[in-house]
């Protein structure tokens, strides 16, 4: 019984570590349309900026939950301002452009930090479920990514940004003629994406440890995660989290790392062929 | 005098051809040596320390006045954590630089890519990594410690401390599955049980359903086999999840990368493993040795590696092979090693044994504290057992092949 508990919360956190490293994506690529491929460097920048913070005294949770979405956002900007922004609608230049910016930045951190890995201890300690022990850290994963998900939708839902956002990527032209400048709007949307990138890459650090070409292990996932939830940003990243999350660790737990990988890729394969549009192109199609 | 193009022509040439005799004759004074390493890329943690060894050991044999009176030109190629450019170095290093010898070679898979090309380009080779065991090739010399070295004497040890039954984690390729085989002879051999041998590829940073895993099989003995910057997660999950303190952990080359000093002791304290080298052994070789390289390259040098020793080690054999020799023919500075040749060296006495072509050497069990290594036992002289009772070059000298163990 207590197996099947601390299971449970193991399936929760490959669902929360999922969907955490897909949702800057998903508002990048899902919305946005731009193919990031240095969205890996986001998260490994986040992670970087957390521990940098947090060696210089600041406390560990100010590092996690505001530096690292701060820093990154900023960076976001700067590229999106400087690169993205000449080349919306153009996916295959996008594409070729982040990647030149992840080799770039793979250098760049490479050079300012060396390329051992580094880390902080993750705080909170552990807890005990029947004969098992397992980390506290891992219900603070679950929480952030729930709180992240929720404001999403909330921001997307209710709030005039989210609402000027999702026209604005719809129909920019219409946008702009109701007196949106979708100049800005792009730029926020960007930065924001990244940010959250950050946020993901820091809440993250302190369980893989950071090392400059940490990105490659995340940027994969990520997308099969937002192709495979389909166009609507919160109940995509969700449903496809949720269900690759869960065939990932069950089939690690049963069999080996390697197999839970290939059982992932297979899902994941599968489910585009079954439905090409992703999970929210089929269900939830009023959703968001 | 009056120059016509006739006799300009002729003393240019004359000049041109000087110049080229002149710097093939100062080229054909220098002995090169060539090391093929990571120093970029996944396993720089490994290669950095062995080439700073490697250079030292250069530098001292030329302020020494060289070998055979000629001074060694050291040729370092970065082959980035890329296997291709193992194949590619190590041709070029044997067909056009023509070295005399190839020190290098990380991870097993590079060591199989390197040896098979100096093989058939007939350059000597020295494999200075601890590995797995079983390499059997009368070109190659392997001054790294094997599972009968370094395996045999811990699992008993941390088996009597902690108990007999043992999880296994290992790293997915060639060292981590051979090297799990080795174990899991000992473990049996000293009446215990392997609880299960679980493969990681390296890339894997989440170990959380492991941990799980680990939990549920209630081993007295977690064995890590792990390799490179993504696995030392595991430590750190294995800490946060309050194991550190409830399942004691042994490993087989951990702080080879110096994972102990990337760590913090909240996370590795307490972990067992079995070397032929540490920093802190007390000999007044190694005392010098230490002051030397922290001479030549800072006294805030994090830790000199098991790596990096044997590299030093495997330059020193080599170069008391060719003054043995009195020459850097390959034929003749292998017969010479094949004498049995020893070097006083920081980490103890280190000689060749003539069969196997590796080395007969000092271990000690070592366990993790405060980010070094307090060292614990001493092992004199073990030698190279494993690869001694598959391969014998003196009996066989053409032998060519890794073997594999026998479970």
């Amino acid at each position: 019984m207590d197996l099947v508990a601390l299971l449970a919360i193991q399936v929760l956190y490959a669902i929360a570590a999922l969907a955490l490293i897909s949702v800057g994506l998903a508002i990048i690529f899902g919305m946005m349309r731009v193919i990031n491929l240095a969205h890996g460097e986001f998260l490994m920048l986040g992670g970087y900026a957390a521990i940098v913070a947090s060696s210089h005294g600041i406390s560990i949770w100010l590092s996690l939950l505001v530096v690292a979405p701060i820093v990154v956002g900023s960076i976001g900007v700067i590229v999106e301002r400087t690169i993205i922004r000449f080349l919306y609608g153009r996916m295959i230049d996008t594409m070729l452009a982040t990647w030149g910016l992840s080799l770039f930045l793979v250098g760049l951190t490479t050079a300012i930090f060396g390329n051992t890995a580094v880390g902080i201890s993750a705080p909170l300690g552990s807890f005990q479920i029947g004969a098992y022990r397992t980390s506290a850290y891992t219900l603070f994963v679950i929480a952030v990514a729930a709180v992240v998900l929720g404001a999403i939708f909330a921001v997307m839902r209710w709030m005039r940004l989210g609402l000027i956002a999702r026209g604005t990527m719809q129909n920019a032209n219409m946008a702009a003629a109701l007196g949106v400048n979708p100049t800005r709007v792009y730029a926020i949307t960007f930065s924001i994406g990244a940010a959250l990138s950050g946020l993901a890459g820091a809440v993250l650090a302190p369980v893989s440890g950071v090392f400059p070409t940490i990105g490659v292990a995340y940027v994969a996932k990520s997308f099969i995660t937002v192709i495979g939830g389909g166009a609507a940003i919160p109940s995509g990243t969700v449903s496809a989290s949720a269900l690759f999350g869960t065939i990932n660790l069950i089939a690690t737990f049963v069999t080996t790392p390697v197999f839970g990988e290939v059982t992932l890729l297979a899902a994941a394969i599968l489910l585009i062929r079954l439905l090409p549009q992703g999970i929210t192109g089929r269900f939830f199609r009023r959703g968001l | 005098m009056k120059v016509n193009r006739r006799k300009f022509l002729q003393s240019a040439v004359a000049i041109s051809a000087a110049g080229i005799l002149s710097s093939r004759a100062w080229a054909e004074d220098t002995i090169k040596v060539a090391g093929i390493h990571d120093l970029s890329g996944g396993l720089d943690i490994y290669g950095k320390p062995m080439v700073d060894a490697l250079t030292l050991a250069v530098e001292e044999a030329n302020t020494a006045g060289g070998l055979l009176g000629r001074q060694i030109k050291l040729i370092n190629y970065d082959t980035q954590s890329n296997m291709q450019l193992y194949a590619q170095y190590a041709q070029q290093a044997a067909l056009r630089d023509k070295v005399a010898v190839v020190h290098g070679g990380i991870t097993s898979a590079s060591r199989e890519v390197i040896r098979p090309v100096l093989d058939r380009f007939k350059t000597l080779y020295f494999y200075n990594t601890m590995y797995e065991g079983g390499v059997c090739d009368r070109n190659q010399f392997d001054t790294g410690v094997t599972p009968a070295q370094t395996a045999e004497k811990l699992v008993p040890y941390a088996m009597k401390k902690w108990g007999k039954k043992v999880y296994i984690i290992a790293a997915d390729y060639n060292y981590g599955h051979i090297t799990s085989q080795w174990l899991k002879k000992y473990v049996l051999q000293n009446g215990g049980v392997v609880a299960s041998i679980d493969f990681f590829p390296l890339d894997v940073t989440n170990f959380g359903p492991t941990i799980s895993k680990i939990q549920a099989a209630k081993p007295d003995i977690v064995w890590s086999v792990l390799v490179g910057g993504a696995h030392i997660s595991f430590y750190r999950q294995w800490a946060a999840a309050g194991m550190r303190a409830r399942i004691p952990m042994a490993g087989s080359n951990f702080g080879v990368g110096n994972e102990h000093i990337v760590l913090s002791p909240d996370e590795s304290d307490g972990i067992l493993v079995c070397y032929n080298y540490f920093q802190d052994l007390k000999t007044p070789v190694n005392e010098a040795f230490v002051a030397r390289f922290h001479k030549r390259f800072g006294a805030d040098y994090p830790n000199i590696t098991e790596l990096a020793m044997s590299t030093y080690q495997g330059f020193r054999l080599w170069a008391g092979g060719v003054k043995k020799a009195g020459s850097i023919d390959r034929m003749k500075v292998i017969q010479a090693l094949e004498t049995g040749l020893s070097i006083d060296a920081p980490s103890g006495k280190v000689s060749i044994d003539p069969p196997t072509h590796h080395c007969v050497l000092d271990v000690h069990i070592a366990e993790v504290s405060g980010k070094r290594f307090k060292v614990l036992v001493d092992f004199a002289q073990q030698k190279p057992a494993d690869t001694a009772a598959v391969c014998n070059l003196i009996k066989h000298p053409n032998d060519n092949q890794q073997y594999m163990i026998k479970t």
